[in-house]
């Protein structure tokens, strides 16, 4: 891990829903290059940082830091268009409009001058996209979904990818594939990734790093090597899952 | 047989009116899930404004024929421009602030923003009908007599609002499914949020919603100015009304079934008029209406709803 400035830095970062306490004062970061995971129980509040990130919600409190700027009171559109992208949780694919066009909505509002090239990109990682590119989005199958939600992600040519849960629901296989694919981007384009994930093993795996989130805050953090050994790690997050 | 190809000319040029007011209604509806209660008067306003803007400009038909063209298209690329704006106005003081509201708040400023428009007109232009001489008169005639001495016309006026129209709905159709403002406009219609996550600017959007939806109905508003030659400040809400069931009939949210909704209101209610009863024309438009809300109500071009979520 490098010791300059992190791509994203989040401070203290404190999140609502009306009353509802979302998050309570989360503290992370992630360095240019590292793939991150973010574990935790059902409504930790794993998905609401991966949203506060964006600026949806907003944080009540707190800073957000992308590569040294500030973006946490910018609006959601105004934040991803500065290299950001995320495949947010339950895919959020367009129904109605077919696989082409999805994709090309990711590359909409980003500077990528190199549409033809991206595309070439996550056909390559996900052929089976390309074989089903003028199909409607709507009535891919899930799996196909969460790689065209992951590509859609891909198309403005990121340098920071959000990913929440890309294997909830998948066959292993499936997962095999996409975990692979994460692992690509990270080594061969250099692409720093942030997971959520509840497939703590295999996440942990992968990752560079890992925290650990319960209540809105964040409890533990270490290599992926440091936290899969740890005993309490597996009571919670491991049972039964490794393999 | 010459009698009902006349009332088939009139139906589709009264049709194509109510197409084009009728795609304001549907996307905006697609895009916000709300009907704009405002925009027959838009309409409305956008005709004023053709008016103000032919007598300002001292355009008669006695002017050379090229000078006459030009002149009309001066007057409808100005129009279209302020009717936008007062479209965009609406969508501003009306819709975003109550953005994330209940419902029915909305719905409401709406009604009160339709009647604002109405009664600013009314009362700045005054209640009596406004008429236009006949800028395009003449037209061809296509039969002769026959054994009733019925005779056939196709008036340049309609040649020119049933042109005109179709080039406008091939435009838009191209628009809506080929650039990236079309293709941003049914990105914000079907997720919002996903929209805004793909650097999508979602309220920009939709007032270009409103926007483009206030243009065409000023380009209906000079067409039924040219057409009639008679306006007021309440033909807003009957050709509105209209307008709307078209959108309902072709399914709403549906850009060809705006279209073809608009199409059919327009023959049914000529053929009504010209087979039995003038006086119940309006009826039958809205007997339509409460039929189809009733027994189809996702229209004949509904959205299809068979996708996963
Ligand atoms: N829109 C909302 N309005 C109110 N409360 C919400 C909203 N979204 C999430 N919450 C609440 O915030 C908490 C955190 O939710 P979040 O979706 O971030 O959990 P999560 O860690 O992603 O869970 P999961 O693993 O099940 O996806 C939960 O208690 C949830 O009920
Ligand atoms: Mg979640």
């Amino acid at each position: 891990m490098s010791t300059s400035q992190p791509l994203l830095d989040v401070r203290d970062v404190v999140t609502h829903y009306g009353k509802i306490v979302a998050l309570r004062g989360v503290d992370l970061s992630v360095a240019s290059g590292e793939i991150v995971t973010l574990i935790g129980a059902n409504g930790a509040g794993k998905s609401t940082l991966m949203m506060t990130i964006c600026g949806s919600p907003k944080a009540t409190s707190g800073q957000v830091y992308f590569d040294g700027e500030e973006i946490t009171g910018l609006p959601t559109h105004e934040i991803m268009r500065k290299s950001i992208a995320q495949s947010p949780e339950g895919r959020r694919i367009f129904p109605r409009m077919s696989v082409m066009e999805n994709l090309i909505m990711g590359a909409e509002t980003a500077s990528n001058a190199d549409v033809d090239g991206s595309l070439q990109r996550v056909f390559d990682l996900f052929p089976r996209l390309k074989e089903r590119q003028n199909q409607r989005g709507g009535t891919l199958s899930g799996g196909e979904q969460q790689m065209l939600a992951i590509a859609r992600a891909l198309m403005s040519k990121p340098r920071l990818l959000l990913l929440d849960e890309p294997s909830l629901g998948l066959a292993p296989l499936i997962v095999k594939q996409i975990f692979d694919a994460i692992r690509d981007l990270n080594q061969g384009d250099g692409l720093t990734v942030f997971l959520v994930e509840q497939n703590a093993y295999h996440a942990l795996k992968l990752a560079h790093r890992g925290y650990v989130m319960v209540n809105g805050k964040i409890t533990m953090s270490g290599t992926g090597k440091e936290l899969l050994a740890r005993d309490d790690v597996k009571a919670a997050y491991l049972e039964g899952g490794a393999h | 047989m010459e009698y009902f190809l006349q009332q088939l000319i009139n139906g589709v040029t009264l049709g194509s009116i109510y197409g084009l007011i009728a795609i304001g209604y549907t996307m905006v509806y697609g895009i916000i899930g709300m009907i704009n209660f405002a925009h027959g008067d838009i309409f409305m306003v956008g005709s004023f404004l053709s008016l103000i803007l032919i007598v300002a400009f001292g355009i008669t038909a006695s002017l050379p024929i090229g000078l006459l063209i030009l002149a009309l298209i001066g007057v409808l690329i100005i129009s279209m421009a302020l009717t936008s704006v007062w479209g965009w106005t609406v969508e501003r003081i009306a819709y975003r602030p109550l953005r994330g509201s209940f419902r029915l708040a909305p719905l409401i400023t709406a009604i009160g923003a339709s009647i604002a428009l109405q009664n600013f007109v009314q009362i700045s232009q005054g209640a009596r009908n406004k008429p236009l001489q006949p800028l395009i008169p003449g037209g061809f005639t296509l039969t002769e007599g026959s054994d009733d001495g019925f005779i056939v016309q196709l008036s340049y006026s309609q040649i020119l609002i049933i042109v005109v129209t179709t080039l406008l709905m091939i435009g838009f159709t191209l628009l809506i499914n080929k650039t990236s403002l079309g293709r941003a406009q049914r990105a914000c219609e079907q997720d919002r949020k996903m929209a805004s996550l793909l650097g999508i600017n979602v309220d920009r959007t939709i007032s270009l919603t409103f926007v483009m939806g206030a243009a065409l109905a000023a380009v209906a508003g000079l067409l039924f100015l040219l057409y009639y030659g008679v306006i007021d400040f309440y033909i807003g809400f009957l050709a509105g009304v209209k307008a709307f069931t078209a959108a309902v009939l072709g399914g709403i949210g549906s850009l060809p079934g705006a279209m073809l909704g608009g199409l059919l209101i327009g023959l049914i209610e000529t053929f009504w008029s010209g087979y039995f009863s003038v006086e119940y024309k309006d009826v039958a438009a809205f007997s339509i209406l409460a039929i189809v809300l009733i027994f189809m109500p996702e229209g004949l071009l509904g959205k299809p709803e068979v996708e996963k979520v």
